[in-house]
């Protein structure tokens, strides 16, 4: 049942790793999210290194998010126009946030700063998501068929120059936007080493007022271009991509993600919603848990020149 | 197999003119592989001494520098503060023996020739300026090593056939790393270090897993390229495949 990982220079259970890649697969087809966030931590905890767990996952997220654009593209459910800009706006932003990534690292503390930026984002994220999908919820709850959802509000960030119309989306939005989501979102992607996509989909529903069930198969279509291009470049600098580890997730990930994509379908969104904010949230507070709970051994190792 | 292989070693050993050369020990193999089903590995040493006395073996890994890093509160959260680079601290350190060796050498013994995790030599590159941090980060670096089974003691390891052939083995766990292992076979009588027989043990991948490893380390861009054609492939398979049922 063993299988020695090459790259990663350790021995681990293939089943295992069929469960792990499955498991998460799920949630990403379901929720349009990477699932980095969970993927990283996983492996982490399996004794992977960090290094190598941000490098693979990298090309397990690329797998998962082909095999869900394909299905929600089928669904008509991916804004190309709006992708692109996200994309193109993502790949700037990445080249900043390695260059922070690489300054922490010598400092010594990039992990603080990686689980800092989780809890923050995690927890704010998460819980906005919660109380918004909660109070949606409760409204047709109470009064079913009467409230009419405007297409989106309108405030100052529609007066930005440089306006493009987004049919797939009905948006009307200046092209900044989307381009600036991008950025913030590639930033945050380098430093974090995750898709960014549990960022991106609030993002897209709060920020840039898309329509939820378009937003998942947006935020995956940009997704796979991130994971693409993080993987040449940890393939590159680091050699920190684990093939054999990669096709053992991939293989449990991509049935995951059909299975989870399927499922996804028959929730309605804000069901959708509240169950990606408890999520969120509840990977934020366990993270938070260990920054401020008092460690096992106070001491850490690391081969010199990683963080 | 192994059983013939020793004691044919043994026959061989035992119709040497011993009385030359007070230990004679060699490893049942010179190279550890590691493939793709690799869970850990056993090595197994045999030799024979010119009379009584015990039996020390130390295997030491190749060194790699490592920094410990000590972790404080500030402001309620608990951040890396203060550092120590240990520059060539052992990826391994595993010691068996007859008998636990403080009781068959002295401190000052064990500190000369290095045997034993708190023998070994492991300081910073310029251990005067940090000298009384030293003992901490040095425990913190041993206590994870030892969670990780890289630095073990096993006393009763080594086991005497008779008065002068023995039989030592020791166990290489799954996470162990490549590279050139020294393996130190040390005879001791009346509380002396009477001499020691150096020989390297080779941990290696080998077969599919060293392919993969030097694919990716020599010919890194076109290996990232074929790890995303292997993902993209894979994900658009699946959309494929279950687009059917």
């Amino acid at each position: 049942m063993h299988v020695y990982l090459p790259i990663a220079e350790l021995s681990v259970n293939w089943f295992i790793l069929l469960l792990v890649g499955g498991g998460v697969g799920f949630l990403s087809g379901m929720f349009g999210v990477g699932g980095g966030f969970l993927m990283t931590p996983l492996l982490i905890f399996l004794g992977v290194p960090a290094p190598v767990a941000v490098g693979t996952g990298a090309a397990q997220i690329l797998a998962s998010s082909v095999s869900g654009v394909l299905a929600h593209w089928r669904r008509q459910n991916v804004d190309v126009q709006m992708g692109v800009a996200l994309t193109a706006g993502g790949f700037l932003g990445s080249v900043l946030g390695i260059w922070i990534f690489t300054v922490l690292r010598q400092a010594g503390q990039v992990d603080l700063v990686i689980r800092i930026c989780f809890v923050l984002f995690l927890g704010g994220v998460g819980g906005l998501m919660l109380i918004e999908s909660a109070r949606t919820w409760f409204r047709q709850a109470t009064a079913p068929g009467v409230r009419k959802r405007k297409l989106h509000e309108h405030h100052w960030l529609h007066g930005l120059p440089l306006k493009l119309r987004f049919r797939r989306s009905k948006l009307y939005i200046s092209a900044l936007l989307p381009l600036a989501v991008g950025f913030a979102i590639g930033v945050l992607t380098a430093i974090m080493g995750v898709g960014g996509g549990f960022i991106l989909v609030p993002a897209m529903i709060y920020i840039l007022g898309m329509p939820t069930q378009m937003v998942v198969g947006t935020s995956l279509f940009q997704t796979l271009f991130v994971a693409a291009n993080v993987t040449i470049l940890q393939s590159v600098t680091n050699q920190t991509v684990d093939v054999l580890l990669a096709i053992l997730l991939i293989v449990g990930g991509v049935v995951g993600a059909q299975l989870g994509t399927r499922f996804g379908a028959r929730l309605r969104g804000e069901q959708l919603r509240i169950l990606l904010a408890l999520l969120v949230l509840g990977v934020g507070l366990r993270l938070a848990f260990d920054l401020f709970t008092t460690p096992a051994d106070f001491y850490s190792l690391a081969p010199e020149g990683q963080g | 197999m192994m059983r013939a292989l020793l004691l044919g070693a043994l026959a061989m050993l035992a119709s040497m003119p011993l009385r030359a050369q007070p230990l004679v020990a060699d490893l049942s193999q010179h190279l550890v592989a590691i493939t793709a089903g690799f869970t850990g590995a056993d090595i197994v040493m045999f030799g024979a001494t010119d009379g009584p006395g015990d039996v020390v073996v130390v295997v030491t890994g190749p060194p790699k520098p490592t920094i410990v890093r000590r972790k404080g509160r500030l402001a309620g959260i608990w951040v890396n503060r203060e550092s120590m680079l240990f520059a060539d601290a052992p990826t391994f350190y595993g010691v068996v023996s007859s008998k636990p060796i403080d009781e068959i050498l002295s401190p000052q013994q064990l500190d000369r020739h290095q045997i034993g995790v708190d023998h070994v030599r492991l300081l910073p590159p310029n251990p005067e300026a940090r000298r009384d941090d030293i003992p901490e980060f040095r425990e913190a670096l041993v206590r994870a090593r030892q969670r990780d089974g890289l630095f073990t003691t096993e006393p009763g390891k080594v086991t005497f056939l008779g008065e002068r052939l023995f039989r030592a083995r020791m166990t290489l766990p799954a996470r162990v790393n490549t590279g050139t292992y020294r393996v130190q076979v040390i005879l001791v009588r009346d509380g002396q270090v009477v001499t020691v027989q150096t020989t390297p043990l080779l941990v290696s991948k080998i077969g599919f897993s060293a392919d993969v490893f030097d694919f990716a380390h020599h010919d890194s861009a076109f290996y990232g390229l074929i790890a995303i054609l292997i993902a993209a492939a894979a994900g658009w398979t699946a959309a494929a495949a279950f687009r059917r049922i």
